[in-house]
């Protein structure tokens, strides 16, 4: 068996493993190697051909291809090692066992590893929709690779269930090319994607959303010919009677993400229940020494640079791990407290030489509330968010030092004040 | 024209296919679907029962407990996976009465080995076992193989044999002369036999009826499942039933050979024999019937969900027989639980039925092996050789469950004619896993589409009218 030795290995060529991989050259690490399963790099990029990708880190607005490649063309002019066709299929610390069909199977020794695996969709047997199995019910990343990359037409008649980003930028999509989009059904009283989305993507092609809405059957033995939807109740429990048919030929399940992380399972990564992903410091280090996380691995985000500027930070905290300036006296707990769903990260490791950012979602759409950060009884930071939507997520800086004599665990909140509006 | 034909390929008619290929004969299986294992042979339990369920004397036990002696032989001739766990059937408080009940059945039916077992060492041999369980009856013998690999592999051999297979051919009609079957049409198309063996699951008793054979009567009965993700392999050990209540044996949880766990079946009645759709009241009796099993079942793992149906006999026993009133006609009906772990002692005791019908002849070039690679089992060595040997072996196209695309290329070059997602996923396990196809499927496409010179629209999920995509983009959308 082929045996290969790198001081970094980034494990996923997305956007998350090309940022990662640019910030460690960067940053001064000699050898630096990313292994993907793809042909191509780009990761989930390579299908979005919509814009809307890079206006927070680039300063323009750009396609998810033309995004990715802005980093595959830097990638270009470093010596970065990049292994593509190439499947990893174990994981311990400090070795990846990897597969390709020009070497075969690969051991490669790693001094410091990053997961950029990104994340999936959930499916229609995760969330358990009654029926047939018929042809034409698939996740809407799936359609997108189809249509976008593979130049296949899903269908013609679409519902889509779910009204994440992936499945609002289909309904789009699909609508240009001649489908029609009978509606967007989402369980939820609200949207989970962004507002931009469902304003450019539904509202301008007058398809439906119904809120508080799912899919209770589906139709047809063969290929897809309808599906029942009715109304939930608070319980989400379908309300009797609701019920209503709805002729299609195909179904698109925009019903979340989930961090990809069986690999960082096998080596014994921790998890944080609520994310999915890793359970990291601020270094995006994870419970296992020299195994750094970054991107829609640790948590989903909505926007691609901020997964780009996670990815750097975790570089660093890499680079700076192989060079063992990385102190951990002690690490406290941050818990996600009233009102916020998650933090990451989920602990910070003092002392706390730098700024730290911490990334959070709220748990509904509210308006005027204020987030802070409490230590105890003591705040150490807060900040006014005007419009906080589950779909949209929020950061806020601690400042080089605030946690300096900080006691056992820091709490998020966000609470909205009537007083503010 | 044809010796024999097979209707249905099942693991009824699959077994029966594999048996006689061992003969001189001329061999035909018609199946209405674009597979093997399209039907009930796909969604069950996959358990080789250890034979103890059965009342005494019925056709049931007999072929139940032979049945399940031939499977290790079996499964390692055929490379077939066998996870020889073991069943247990847990009592509550007061039911323990029921265990001895079994246990007396079982020993009446030839089951060796089994137990009663005590709470400590039911809970040491299942920690999860529910807090209420106060002991089990333990039968070591039973196991567990995956449904459709088993009916892939006999298919494959027969066919390996000789045996041909015609898919999308649905019989319509059986053509009796003079007291004496001659034939089936399907749609067009007369094809010609003395003997018809009819294997055709829940059609079985219409197409006997079609024959004018001595008449039964089937009832479907749904059976609903929750499949759960790898990452709960371990949680139970032993194939776990509770107690019997009325009909059915209740909801199971059951460890699968890929490592999944299964929960289930329901047990509903239904008219409709094409009716393999899950309901909300099923997959909710699942969840609400299995912690009686077993405590700390995690559904956020859920995976999948499937239903099968159960070919349920008026006389609710199996009906094996050569008509007495259409010569050359042989029904193979009613094949319910324990028909999987039935299927080849079903084989042998059809393979003498034909017997006496027509002359049995070894056939001289005769092959008992099957081999299919599987890449995520060979160890390091084995892989690596394969691979430099066709670097496809190199290429996974399914992350969930680690095929290649060499795999799939032997798939699709196989001894059976298939070409469909679900086809393919029978065969390679690619698609069964946890992101259900996400990943895989345009890459399966595109490959069916290069292998079998069709443009990727015409590549479906199971046989016609199924495809996958409704068209093309080219300048456009063309249909
Ligand atoms: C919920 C459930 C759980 C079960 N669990 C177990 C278990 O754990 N252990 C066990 O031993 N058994 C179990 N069984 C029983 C077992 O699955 C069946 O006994 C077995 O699969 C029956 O196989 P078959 O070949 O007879 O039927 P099928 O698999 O249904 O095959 C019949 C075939 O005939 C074809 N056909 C029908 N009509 C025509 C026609 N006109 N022309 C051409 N082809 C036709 C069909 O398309 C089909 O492919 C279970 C069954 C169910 C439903």
């Amino acid at each position: 068996m082929n045996r290969v030795k790198y001081s970094m290995v980034v494990i996923g060529g997305g956007p998350a493993g090309l940022a990662a991989a640019l910030e460690a050259r960067e940053l001064g690490c000699q050898d630096v190697l990313i292994v993907e399963r793809d042909w191509e790099l780009g990761g989930i990029l390579q299908q979005c051909i919509h814009n809307g990708f890079g206006l927070h880190l680039l300063g323009e607005e750009l396609t998810g291809g033309e995004y990715a490649q802005h980093f595959i063309d830097q990638l270009a002019q470093t010596d970065i090692e990049v292994m593509t066709d190439t499947m990893v299929i174990h994981l311990a610390p400090g070795l990846i066992t990897a597969v390709n069909p020009q070497q075969g199977l690969l051991e490669i020794e790693a001094g410091a590893i990053v997961l950029a695996m990104g994340c999936r969709e959930r499916t229609r047997g995760a969330i358990s929709i009654p029926g047939t199995r018929p042809a034409g019910v698939m996740t809407a990343g799936t359609a997108q690779r189809l249509l976008n990359m593979e130049g296949l037409m899903p269908g013609k008649r679409i519902v889509i269930l779910g009204s994440g980003d992936i499945g609002l930028i289909m309904a789009r999509r699909l609508t240009l090319e001649g489908a029609k989009v009978e509606a967007v059904a989402e369980l939820m009283p609200w949207s989970s994607g962004l507002t931009r989305n469902i304003v450019q993507c539904l509202d301008d092609f007058d398809i439906p959303l119904l809120l508080s809405h799912t899919v209770v059957a589906v139709h047809g033995s063969q290929r897809l010919e309808g599906v029942t939807l009715a109304r939930v109740d608070d319980n989400f429990k379908p309300i009797a009677g609701s019920e209503r048919h709805i002729p299609c030929d195909t179904l698109l399940l925009s019903v979340g993400l989930i961090p990809e992380n069986e690999l960082s399972q096998q080596a014994g990564v921790e998890l944080d229940s609520t994310t999915g992903g890793p359970l990291v410091d601020q270094h995006l280090q994870t419970t296992v020494p020299g195994i750094f996380a970054c991107g829609n691995v640790v948590h989903v985000h909505d926007l691609v640079d901020n997964v780009s500027l996670e990815a750097q930070r975790a570089a660093a905290g890499a680079v700076r791990w192989l060079k063992s300036e990385i102190a951990r006296q002690k690490t406290i707990p941050v818990q996600a407290g009233e009102g916020v769903g998650y933090v990451v990260p989920q602990r910070i490791s003092l002392p706390q030489p730098d700024e730290i950012t911490l990334l959070f979602r709220v748990k509904r759409p509210m308006v005027g509330a204020t987030a802070v950060v409490t230590d105890g009884e003591k705040q150490v930071a807060s900040k006014k968010l005007p419009f906080a939507r589950p779909a949209e997520m929020a950061e806020l800086v601690l400042e080089k030092g605030s946690l300096e004599g900080c006691g056992e665990q820091l709490e998020v909140s966000v609470v909205e004040r009537s007083d503010s509006r | 024209m044809f010796d024999v034909i097979i209707i249905g390929a099942g693991v009824i008619g699959s077994a029966i296919a594999w048996r006689l290929a061992r003969h001189d004969l001329n061999v035909a299986v018609v199946e209405r679907d674009d597979d093997v294992a399209s039907a009930t042979s796909k969604a069950n339990s996959g358990i080789i029962h250890a034979g103890y369920d059965p009342e005494p004397g019925t056709l049931k036990a007999g072929l139940n407990v032979r049945g399940n002696k031939l499977y290790p032989d079996l499964c390692r001739e055929l490379g077939v996976d066998y996870l020889a766990c073991g069943s247990m059937v847990i009592a509550h408080e007061g039911q323990e009465e029921k265990l001895e009940k079994l246990l007396l059945r079982g020993r009446q039916n030839g089951v060796e080995d089994m137990a009663i077992i005590s709470r400590d060492k039911l809970l040491d041999m299942e920690p999860n076992v529910a807090a209420e369980a106060t002991s089990a009856l333990y039968a070591p013998s039973a196991a567990v193989v995956s449904p459709y690999q088993l009916t892939v592999a006999l298919a494959e051999n027969a066919a390996l044999n000789g045996v041909e297979f015609m898919f999308n051919t649905p019989v319509e009609d059986v053509l009796v002369e003079e007291g004496r079957v001659t034939g089936v049409r399907c749609g067009e198309n007369i094809f010609a036999a003395p003997i018809v063996i009819n294997a055709a699951g829940v059609h079985a008793d219409r197409l006997a009826q079609l024959a004018g054979a001595e008449r039964y009567d089937i009832t479907p009965r749904k059976g609903e499942y929750l499949l759960l993700d790898k990452a709960m392999e371990g949680f139970v050990r032993q194939v776990l039933f509770p107690v019997p209540r009325g009909s059915s044996k209740g909801v199971l949880v059951v460890p699968t050979v890929e490592g999944n766990i299964l929960a289930g079946p329901t047990a509903w009645d239904t008219e409709d024999r094409e009716d393999v759709a899950t309901t909300p009241q099923g997959l909710e009796e699942i969840r609400r019937e299995a912690p009686w099993l077993v405590s700390g079942i995690s559904w956020g793992k859920v995976i999948g969900s499937f239903a099968g149906l159960r070919a349920v006999a008026d006389n609710d026993d199996f009906i094996i027989r050569a008509s007495a009133r259409v010569n050359g006609w042989i029904d193979v009906g009613g094949i319910q639980s324990p028909g999987l772990a039935s299927a080849p002692a079903i084989a042998e005791r059809v393979e003498h039925l034909v017997g006496g019908l027509t002359e049995l002849n070894p056939r001289q070039d005769h092959v008992t092996q099957r081999k299919s690679p599987r890449v995520s089992q060979l160890d390091r060595m084995k892989r690596q050789q394969l691979i430099e040997k066709d670097s496809a072996f190199g290429r996974i196209v399914c992350r969930c469950e680690d095929v290649s695309e060499g795999e799939v290329l032997a798939a699709l070059a196989g001894a059976l004619p298939v070409c469909s997602l679900d086809a393919l996923k029978r065969r390679t396990r690619a698609g069964t896993g946890r992101c259900q196809g996400g990943f895989c499927v345009p890459r399966l496409v595109a490959i069916i589409s290069r292998e079998k010179g069709i443009p990727p629209h015409q590549v479906t999920k199971k046989g016609p009218g199924s495809p996958v995509v409704s068209g093309w983009l080219d300048k456009g959308w063309k249909q």
